[in-house]
């Protein structure tokens, strides 16, 4: 219990990572409410954002933003600084995120105003009649 | 323009002229057409020039806005590239001609917004074919699929709701494409993909890296429509705008074929791959057989010939999977010279289905009655397409379907094999069911459709095109594999 409970606080960004996933990846699948779906995708992108910022994380260490004249003539220590790449590629993740949620908003408002109704059984059941 | 740098302008000339379009489309709807068909004309042609220039001097790799590799965005641009490159170009430019005539029946004063989203798709897809950055592709691909998005939903009833179901699939397939990369980034700090496959050997962690291809690859084939996956296709196909279904059917699964065998060989080993877990490739095999012989089975059921056709897609996407994984290099040639035949075919099909629908307005099998005496042209053609896709000699489909079935014989993977013989003879009943109700039934009982001539002439003329491509490329398969797509195989093969 204890080596348990040891593995999962000592990496426990990745726990939250993949319980967060998978709430998501439930929603999208097992709900039957369109903007619910849409939502279990948010936070489906969300924990994999978290994954990658986490990942990035050194303790105690500061932001990417050094003097050029310090550096010259110290040089860079990696331990002393935050690796930014991650960062930088989550803040594309979060634009394609946006992007797709934009156009499924989209197009959930022409479904809306097409069957008057956003439950998938009601509108089946309407594209049955 | 200096001629280095010729296969950026390949790529920025459909993504500029989108913006264009989009502006000058507002005000004239008289611009559209020659705007569009004039930057896909200049890609074709420009895409053309670094093909021969590849062919020449051999592969090269340029680095965008000189910031050097492993740290900047590279773009490679090798033979298998190079002939994606005119591939998806030259198919865009002929299904352009009939897009603009159906998109001005089917979505009236929405063509600016249409040819707008069409045209960043064109621009996603050829940068996906030119980059080598893991990360880079991730975003491409996303540009290449929220267009799709767009573009389907602008079809008429179901579609919006095929649309949200296929960013819902899509979009957990494009994660899960981004969780690998993630995997492979923690695990070698690199995202260019030869600089990744160079660190891979010297480091350990077996599971790390094969959950990374693992998450890669499921990723993909969501995207490509693989089987078990394949859910949100047939819809999202079918019920998309003509002209949309046109573009999109022919390109967006066999660019991602591509992606698969980029994504496996440039950055993982054949070691890793094939050596390694014997099982796994067995597996993969195994699942691509069962691909093809329930798509197939499922076309059978359609009463339309869109839908039918989008299973055999599917199936067609089962093909080239299968015979990526056969792991020898007749399967190898057989899957690449695939994806080119199966674009054309697809292609060909699929504007014969808009020149029909242009008159028409339904392809379903009972309204197809007596079509042949109506539209002789656009069904000959029609024939030479399904000829194609059942892989009768003379055509192109018959040689990369050969090359599949000696790569499953030589790898000793029986069903595998069998599943392709399988699939020819459904697409032989398949098509054969519809050249009878076309040919032989008579339209009397039918709604008289007396009036129905022959579709117009800008949507015959690509017709014809695409027809008389897949004969060609069919008696030039010789050359073609040797001058070019055994250059263009993956490195240990």
């Amino acid at each position: 219990m204890d080596q348990i409970a040891a593995l999962i606080i000592a990496k426990y960004n990745y726990w939250i990572y993949v319980t967060l996933m998978m709430i998501g990846f439930y929603a999208m699948i097992g709900k039957r409410n369109l903007v619910k779906k849409l939502i279990g995708l948010n936070i489906f992108q969300t924990a994999i954002i978290l994954m990658f910022v986490s990942a990035g994380v050194k303790k105690g260490a500061k932001i990417p933003i050094l003097d050029k004249h310090h550096v010259m003539e110290h040089g860079v220590n990696v331990v002393d600084i935050v690796n930014p790449v991650p960062h930088v590629l989550m803040l594309t993740a979060i634009v394609v995120a946006v992007s797709v949620t934009g156009v499924a908003l989209a197009i959930l408002l022409r479904i809306y105003r097409e069957y008057g109704t956003l439950e998938e059984d009601e509108i089946l059941e309407k594209l049955g009649r | 323009m200096s001629t280095s740098n010729l296969h950026v302008y390949v790529m920025a000339a459909p993504l500029l002229t989108a913006f264009f379009v989009n502006l000058v489309g507002r005000v004239s709807k008289a611009w559209i057409a020659p705007l569009t068909l004039g930057c896909l004309a200049f890609s074709s042609a420009a895409s053309i020039i670094v093909l021969g220039r590849v062919m020449a001097y051999g592969g090269f790799s340029y680095t965008v806005g000189n910031w050097q590799a492993p740290y900047g965005i590279e773009l490679v641009v090798d033979h298998l590239s190079a002939v994606m490159l005119v591939l998806i170009s030259v198919v865009a430019f002929i299904a352009t001609m009939s897009a603009l005539k159906s998109t001005s029946q089917e979505l009236p004063d929405q063509e600016y917004l249409f040819f707008t989203l069409y045209l960043i798709l064109i621009a996603g897809l050829l940068g996906l074919v030119l980059t080598a950055d893991a990360f880079n592709l991730y975003v491409l691909l996303e540009i290449t699929s929220i267009t799709t998005y767009g573009l389907i939903a602008m079809g008429k009833g179901r579609a919006p709701l095929a649309s949200f179901n296929y960013i819902i699939m899509g979009s957990i397939g494009a994660s899960f494409y981004l969780l690998g990369v993630g995997y492979l980034y923690l695990m070698t700090g690199s995202l260019n993909m030869a600089d990744i496959a160079q660190i891979l050997p010297t480091i350990g962690g077996g599971a790390a890296i094969a959950t990374a291809l693992a998450f890669m690859l499921v990723g993909l084939w969501v995207k490509m429509a693989f089987f078990p996956l394949h859910g949100w296709l047939p819809n999202a196909y079918s019920l998309a705008p003509t002209g949309a279904a046109i573009l999109v059917a022919p390109l967006m699964t066999k660019v991602t074929i591509y992606l698969m065998v980029r994504v496996m060989f440039t950055i993982f080993s054949v070691d890793l791959l094939f050596l390694q877990n014997p099982a796994v490739q067995n597996g993969i095999v195994w699942a691509a057989a069962l691909a093809i012989i329930c798509a197939s089975s499922l076309a059978l059921a359609q009463r339309d010939l869109k839908r039918m056709l989008t299973y055999i897609i599917v199936a067609e996407v089962g093909y080239m999977v299968g015979g990526v994984w056969l792991a020898n290099s007749t399967g190898m040639t057989g899957a690449i010279l695939h994806i080119i035949n199966d674009a054309l075919m697809t292609l060909c099909l699929f504007l014969a289905i808009a020149a029909i629908l242009y008159r028409l307005g339904s392809v379903e099998f009972d309204s197809l009655q007596g079509i042949y005496r109506k539209m002789p042209i656009t069904m000959a053609a029609f024939t030479v397409g399904a000829f194609a896709m059942i892989g009768i000699p003379p055509t192109a489909g018959f040689f990369s379907k050969w090359y599949l079935l000696l790569g499953g014989i030589e790898a000793g993977q029986w069903g595998y094999v069998v599943a392709l013989l399988f699939s020819s003879l459904v697409n032989a009943v398949l098509f054969f069911r519809i050249i009878e109700i076309g040919y032989f039934h008579k339209d009397g009982e039918h709604h008289g459709h007396e009036k129905l001539a022959e579709a117009p002439l800008s949507m015959q003329v690509p017709l014809l095109i695409s027809a008389t491509a897949l004969i060609v490329i069919g008696l030039g398969s010789g050359p073609l594999v040797e001058k070019i797509i055994k250059l263009a195989l993956p490195v240990g093969f």
